[in-house]
């Protein structure tokens, strides 16, 4: 399961969230965080877990998947013998053409994916899991991250890289196994770019979005009425009671906008729009996680 | 506690930089029109904003090149507009590609170039490309004079550190010292180093193929002639982010994980001895402190008011939510100012309506521009 999105719209909580509620059903679940972000571990006020797939709560695991081990770690699979690896690895030419190579580290990084998500496993000791849920990082322009393996499969036309970037192609774009979601939030621009991402992952990158999640979405605590009542009590009010019925107004007009917003959104996408509500939480940690799970149905 | 105003007085560059989804084309595109309004000539480069605010400064149709925002379309949103706003979206690949133009020795070199693979993914996609044309757009503008203040809408970038180092890693690529010695597998380097290259050559080799490989020399090749011009300009490039005259501003939300990145993207500047301004804090709820004590019988008086326990009641609730945050934005901004040892934390209020459009950067105006006393009590009062 890919999850993503623009960057702020809660995408960790989002993946988390979808690894409480795997996780509780009995499937054994990973959470898989790329570019050294952490911000899984620190929902579970958890330390940095780095390149180690450690376990947070019965039945789900969280990694951080670092391109450099990525890379070292396809290396040695490649290789097999761990010294030709490491001599590599200290020469100046090799790492300089790692780094020159456009796209390499992203596509080592699905690799490592992939690798996670096979049943039987690449590396040694290597667990058996049920789902992969992947916090891929921001789309900034376009699909770019999951793009990876296909650009590479045509910037490197022969080779062994270029039948494993095919592979990944496949892995990502394989309907059967691999879902895609959204994670938008109901204000103007990300829903501009949820509608894009949507056809962008459809059109460059062979992938149909399974669903889109709407987070944030405010509560309706007032009708249209007692908003006109409240309205009169902050005109003619003082003090904590104007405050309050102006905090009132706000709730009510903030969660009217974001309703059309919402209705833009599922006129303008093809997958099925999940609404989840902002929590009014002052720190969004593992428990706030755990009741956007109660809610994704 | 300074306005925006104040902070970028006698300054010509002003960088709004920080993690993504905290409304930094929002507040660059507010301060390129705040101070415009106030009478200078201002031009905001901004990366990809939201259509209606593309839209709502004409923007649509643009290239690659700055256009001035029409007076009248201000005018008729009420902004009084004493000098000049100018604005262009950023076009990561075009810029490039002008730059190679213009760096390239004669045409046969840079069509080499432009037409490279490598080059061609590098220029549209490899990460930091569009943080370092940002840079060299800037710079071009700031060269060619002509504006008072230049206000650059960074890229959102997964982290904030990319966006500082993403240039000097993309100019040290381009440089390719290590690489030059692979291109002349005759030279003495070759001899020196020897077998260790031809190892490490022949398992990235075997690994990604040979035609990868050998449009990678084609690249370094065709850029040979143009290394040494890359490499002054950068100098210059990164001499003018150091400048006095230039400005980072730090744009985040008062969350706590924002305002972690917005202290680590503190830390890397001071760090890069880069200018760093202060703060702005979007979305921020501004809590009614005095009102506290009132605040514990407010279901009873609300009902007594209303004559309706039910809506007194969730009227009550939702208030003591807003506050909560309120509280928690207030703890997390002070915070934030500790860290960074800065009084200029200027904070801008969550405001009901999205902002995408003229009218609406004048309204984040009002508060970018007033002092702190000001400020505290339009957010009391707002509407």
């Amino acid at each position: 399961m890919i999850v993503t999105g623009k960057g702020g719209v809660g995408k960790t909580t989002v993946a988390v969230a979808l690894g409480l509620r795997a996780a509780s059903e009995g499937k054994r679940t990973i959470v898989c965080e790329v570019a050294a972000q952490e911000n899984a571990s620190r929902i579970f006020d958890h330390a940095s877990v780095g390149f180690h797939e450690v376990e947070m709560e019965e039945n789900l695991w969280s990694i951080s998947i670092d391109p450099d081990e990525s890379m070292r770690e396809y290396v040695l699979l490649q290789l097999k013998v761990r010294a030709m690896r490491d001599m590599l690895f200290r020469s100046r030419i090799f790492n300089y053409l790692a780094a020159a190579t456009p796209g390499l580290k992203e596509l080592v990084t699905i690799g490592k994916i992939w690798e996670l998500a096979q049943l039987d496993r690449k590396v040694k000791k290597g667990r058996k899991y049920d789902l992969v849920i992947v916090d891929a990082p921001a789309t900034g322009h376009g699909v770019g991250f999951l793009q990876t393996p296909r650009t590479f499969a045509n910037i490197a036309r022969v080779g062994p890289i270029h039948s494993q970037a095919q592979q990944l192609d496949r892995f990502i774009t394989d309907q059967e196994n691999t879902g895609t979601a959204i994670v938008a939030l109901p204000e103007e621009m990300p829903v501009n770019e949820t509608m894009k991402l949507e056809r962008d992952l459809r059109d460059e990158v062979g992938v149909a979005v399974d669903r889109v999640y709407l987070n944030g979405l405010y509560p309706e605590r007032f009708k249209k009425s007692e908003a006109e009542v409240l309205a009169q009590l902050a005109e003619d009010e003082n003090g904590a009671a104007k405050a309050a019925a102006r905090a009132a107004l706000s709730e009510h007009g903030r969660a009217k906008t974001q309703r059309s917003q919402l209705n833009r959104l599922k006129r303008g996408v093809e997958a099925p729009v999940k609404t989840l509500p902002f929590l009014f939480e002052p720190e969004l940690d593992v428990e706030a996680a755990r009741k956007l799970a109660g809610k994704l149905g | 506690m300074a306005s925006v105003g104040e902070v970028l007085e006698g300054k010509s560059i002003c960088i709004c930089a920080g993690s993504g989804g905290v409304g930094k084309t929002t507040t660059s595109a507010a301060i390129a029109l705040g101070m415009a309004a106030q009478g200078l000539k201002v031009c905001v480069l901004t990366i990809d904003p939201a259509k209606r605010l593309a839209d709502s400064l004409g923007l649509e149709e643009l290239g690659n090149e700055a256009r001035q925002v029409d007076p009248a379309l201000l005018e008729a949103q009420g902004v009084e507009m004493k000098g000049e706003l100018w604005a262009m979206m950023l076009d990561a690949k075009a810029t490039f590609d002008e730059l190679i133009a213009r760096q390239a020795p004669d045409e046969e070199s840079r069509d080499r170039v432009l037409d490279n693979r490598i080059y061609q993914q590098i220029s549209s996609a490899l990460a930091g490309s569009q943080e370092y044309m940002a840079m060299e757009k800037l710079f071009e503008l700031h060269t060619e004079g002509g504006f008072d203040l230049l206000v650059l809408d960074t890229p959102p970038t997964r982290n904030a550190l990319d966006f500082l180092e993403a240039p000097k890693r993309l100019t040290q690529f381009i440089e390719g010292k290590s690489l030059r010695m692979f291109m002349k597998p005759t030279g003495l380097a070759a001899k020196v180093t020897g077998r260790g290259v031809s190892v490490a050559l022949g398992v990235f080799k075997k690994l990604v193929g040979f035609d990868l490989l050998a449009d990678l020399a084609e690249f370094f090749n065709a850029f040979s002639g143009m290394i040494d011009g890359f490499q002054a300009r950068a100098e210059r490039v990164n001499k003018l982010l150091s400048d006095p005259e230039t400005c980072f501003l730090v744009v985040c939300g008062p969350q706590g994980e924002p305002i972690d990145e917005a202290v680590y993207f503190h830390r890397k500047l001071v760090e890069a001895k880069l200018p760093f301004g202060g703060v702005v804090v979007n979305k921020v709820h501004y809590p009614a402190d005095d009102l506290q004590a009132e605040a514990e019988d407010l279901p009873e008086a609300l009902t007594e008011k209303l004559g309706d326990p039910d809506l007194a009641k969730r009227v009550a609730a939702n208030f003591a939510d807003y506050q909560a945050l309120a509280e928690r934005d207030a703890r997390n901004i002070d915070h934030l100012a500790n860290e960074l040892r800065t009084s200029c934390v200027i904070r801008v209020p969550y405001l009901d309506q999205d902002v995408h459009d003229l009218a609406g950067l004048s309204k984040i105006d009002r508060y970018l521009f007033a002092s702190a006393e000001e400020r505290v009590e339009m957010a009391a009062g707002r509407a």
